[in-house]
């Protein structure tokens, strides 16, 4: 309504520009005066953990706001001149006209974004066609196709000729990108809008999607607005970054001015709290480094594991999911497996746990293996080694309340009596921070973070002297990430634990281990201290994930 | 700051062990259920019929059996007979309250026997391949055969009477319990909170009691909101056809048939009670939907308002 503002100087420079911008759901404002520009040609990214507003932004800019939210205050001007339109204002079917030719998206999760019924190739042309500038003529079918593959092999899918005729389900998630990246940038759009485009991807994948994706950009002149939670990776690929918080913008700067000199304590908390940062800035390490080695017993031994499972539907044919792995873990330390999906490191877990049996070798812990012991001895060998999973929101039963989670193993192990347990349960909660009143809610009622320091302090219950942490913290916005990394440091110093810390995250794994060790595809690459493999790396494939990290620009 | 994010609340430590989580749980159930305009309808629906059915004996102006020679084929709003009578003089609106009476009895007693039976089966079934292999083979077979057959041919056999119909409407209910709940136990059962008991080497039936049933009960009882209408026509048809419910006690079924001898000269007689079997469907079908809805967080309703732009300011 109170759009076209005067254009002041150097305003055909700008594609983009928010002001003052209120997203409301319901009764509720969740966006308040969100003022940004992003200029022609420009990268600029977003970053902000769950909830921060990231996603409304966009959201709001594309028109695209889930359920009952909508745009209360502020205008979004795309564009300039004669073409500028307020979205905040634009009918739907203006909206429609915009997104794919003047707005390209490429959303977060490439597995559910693509549909699995129509081939690949079908769907880049479909985007072609609903994008064609209006009036033009129609294109015939072998010219769609010829730019669609163009577009493909653009996005750097190999032999797109061929692939243009397969379905989703036979690409992998990095090719799958790939294709969004291609039907994003169909209609020629002047701003490119990537939401967490790489978060569901491994970090080698990350990178070489990034990289094309950044080409692409650069060679065409487009600007790009690129929403992620991680700090090193915004500062590695954009421009200008807007730092938002509840719904804020916090702080806006260039990467080097919000890396190097923060101003706000908001930003200071999350460039400290930043794995990626850290492991380049060359932070010393949180926990880890502080506990002695004790003893010359291992706790932990594997010995020429393997594993094979069969495939389903194929007779005879398997999959080796972990090839001759050895390794020991000494007690008090913390020793990393690291590794990219489907390298086998959960089923190394599994086989610890005696969730999965060995095809052959052994995984013993004090000398014995879980799954050949019976009795009172595999009790005692259960009791040793406890798990804390990835998901704190599928790892707790929903039905359960908190204190009956935490006192479910003392239950299983007929642990004490009702007072000793309820006791116990008070106990733990107050080692892993977290308020007596929670005993009774249940876990919907508590966030994140606070999910999984009860999932810790349930795997405590029985006083083990191992935990399995099978991507404990992954799944966790970097400051409760790095909160509970502080906790299971602190844990560590005052109980003699023993970590098996299991991740995909070098960066993490600098701040938490002793020792790793890196695995790719089922097989060991490599194995030493942090300091060694992490300086002096012995294998390409480590120096390959090194690389990866984001933020390593930011080194010197 | 975790600390921080937890709001004191009155619920101390040592005041009622299922306190403050349950109710807000239920808190949160009732305000999805209140939000959905269809659900509340069929909540109404069902409290109306239902309250009709248990206060028949005090509502009723008639003994439903009791036969007036002296008028029968009465219109409706007759002086003295809201809905008119029937062939014998006997009152439809009277009939038709203990005639609701039988089919809610039928509908929960079929209901509780394919829940009791199926329950325990789908979960064994779906925790354990060895069971699977036998349970799922004979719900196979059995779902092969029409429902109503084998409730026909059960009820045949048992002699027609209200509990027999029951039990045979129950029975041909059990094989969609079964695949229902087993569905349930094979999803729960992959869950990171089943793992982690696994890993304690909890007994498989601790983890169905404890882990999978509680997990698996909005499930169940919204399957039982679906087989509740199934099995009141269910009833209705078995009585129809003299297999049910046995003349003169009244049942829905009992006055469509009787009343099909005389369609052409008083058609209100099969009319209400036709209309009072649809209202009880509907009732439990709509009410189902919205406890769906209510207890299934990730289920996003059709109904919920897209009120996006319309409040712009």
């Amino acid at each position: 309504m109170q759009q076209v503002a005067e254009p002041s100087a150097g305003s055909n420079d700008v594609l983009l520009a928010v002001e003052n911008l209120e997203v409301t759901f319901g009764d509720t404002p969740v966006l308040h005066n969100v003022s940004f520009e992003v200029r022609q040609g420009e990268r600029v990214a977003i970053v902000g953990q769950s909830g921060s507003g990231k996603s409304t932004t966009i959201g709001a800019i594309l028109q695209l706001l889930p359920g009952n939210g909508y745009v209360s205050n502020g205008s979004i001007r795309l564009g300039s001149g004669g073409t500028m339109v307020d979205l905040a204002d634009a009918s739907d079917a203006q909206m429609r006209s915009i997104r794919g030719s003047r707005l390209g998206l490429v959303p977060q999760d490439p597995m559910s974004n693509l549909n699995p019924s129509m081939k690949v190739g079908a769907q880049i042309a479909d985007a072609l066609m609903s994008n064609r500038p209006p009036g033009s003529e129609r294109w015939a079918r072998a010219q769609t196709k010829a730019r669609a593959v163009e577009l493909m092999t653009e996005a750097g899918i190999p032999d797109a000729e061929r692939r243009y005729g397969q379905y989703p389900h036979e690409f992998s998630g990095g090719m799958r990108q790939r294709v969004l990246i291609a039907m994003s940038l169909a209609g020629e759009p002047e701003l490119l809008i990537a939401d967490e485009p790489t978060s569901a991807l491994d970090v080698t994948v990350q990178r070489q999607i990034l990289n094309h994706l950044q080409n692409l950009v650069d060679a065409r002149g487009t600007s790009l607005l690129f929403i992620t939670h991680d700090l090193g990776l915004a500062a590695d690929r954009t421009d200008r970054i807007i730092v938002m918080s509840e719904g804020r913008i916090v702080e806006v700067g260039t990467p080097r001015e919000i890396l190097l000199n923060p101003q706000e304590d908001y930003t200071r908390a999350l460039v400290a709290a930043a794995p990626s940062v850290a492991a380049v800035l060359g932070r010393e390490p949180a926990g880890g480094g502080t506990s002695s080695i004790a003893g010359p017993e291992p706790i932990l031994v594997i010995r020429d594991l393997f594993k094979e499972f069969k495939l389903r539907g194929q007779r005879g044919s398997t999959v080796q999911a972990v090839k001759n792995v050895s390794f020991s873990v000494q007690r008090g330390t913390t020793t990393a497996v690291v590794g990219e999906s489907g390298s086998g490191k959960t089923t190394v877990a599994r086989i610890i746990l005696g969730l999965e049996t060995a095809t052959s070798g052994e995984a013993l812990i004090d000398g014995k293996a879980i799954t050949a012991s019976r009795g009172q001895e595999r009790r005692a060998l259960r009791r040793m080694v406890q798990p804390v999973f990835q998901d704190p929101y599928g790892s707790l039963d929903p039905t359960f309340s908190i204190e009956r989670l935490i006192d479910e193993p003392l239950r299983i192990f007929k642990v004490g009596d009702k007072d000793d347990r309820r006791r116990k349960v008070a106990d733990l909660l107050n080692q892993v921070g977290l308020p007596h009143a929670v005993a009774q809610r249940r876990p919907n009622e508590l966030s994140g973070g606070q999910r999984q320091r009860v999932a810790i302090a349930r795997a405590l219950a029985l006083e083990p002297e191992m935990l399995i942490l099978d991507e404990a913290v992954s799944a966790l916005d970097v400051l409760v990430q790095d909160q509970i990394l502080r906790l299971l440091a602190d844990l560590q110093d005052r109980l003699g634990l023993t970590y098996l810390f299991i991740s995909h995250d070098l960066a993490v794994v600098r701040q938490i281990a002793d020792t790793v060790v890196v695995m790719k595809a089922g097989e060991v690459m490599e194995a030493g201290s942090v300091d060694q493999v992490y300086n002096r790396p012995g294998s390409e494939y480590t120096s390959e994930l090194l690389g990866a990290i984001p933020g390593a620009a930011f080194a010197a | 700051m975790a600390a921080t994010e937890i709001a004191p609340t009155g619920t101390g430590p040592g005041i009622g062990p299922e306190g403050a989580g349950l109710g807000s749980a239920r808190g949160r159930i009732w305000r999805s259920l209140r939000r959905n305009p269809l659900g509340i309808a069929g909540g109404i629906m069902l409290a109306i019929v239902v309250l009709a059915a248990v206060l028949a004996p005090l509502i009723a102006p008639y003994d439903p059996t009791e036969v007036h020679f002296d008028a029968p084929f009465q219109d409706p709003l007759t002086v003295g007979y809201l809905l008119g009578t029937d062939d014998l003089g006997r009152d439809i609106f009277s009939r038709m309250l203990f005639g609701m009476q039988a089919s809610l009895q039928v509908g929960a007693l079929s209901v509780l026997l394919a829940v009791v039976v199926g329950t325990p089966l789908g979960l064994l079934a779906g925790y354990w391949k060895g069971f699977d292999a036998v349970i799922s083979r004979l719900t196979d077979v059995t779902l092969a055969f029409p429902f109503l057959i084998i409730a026909v041919g059960l009820a045949a056999i048992s002699g027609p009477s209200l509990s027999n119909a029951a039990i045979a409407l129950g029975i041909a209910q059990i094989p969609t319990m079964i695949r229902v709940v087993r569905g349930e136990t094979l999803r729960i059962k992959e869950s990171d909170f089943v793992l982690g008991a696994r890993t304690m080497d909890a007994s498989g039936l601790r983890i169905m009691a404890q882990h999978v049933l509680p997990n698996a009960a909005s499930a169940i009882i919204v399957q039982a909101t679906v087989i509740m209408p199934v099995a009141v026509i269910g009833e209705a048809l078995l009585s129809f056809l003299g297999l049910g419910i046995q003349p003169p006690t009244p049942s829905l079924g009992i006055m469509l048939s009787d009343a099909q001898q005389y369609i052409f000269r008083s058609p209100t007689a099969a009319i209400f009670p036709g209309v009072a079997i649809a209202v009880i469907c509907l009732a439990f079908n709509l009410f189902g939907d919205a406890l769906r809805d209510a207890l299934d967080p990730t289920s996003t309703s059709s109904s919920r308002s897209r009120t996006r732009k319309k409040n712009r300011k």
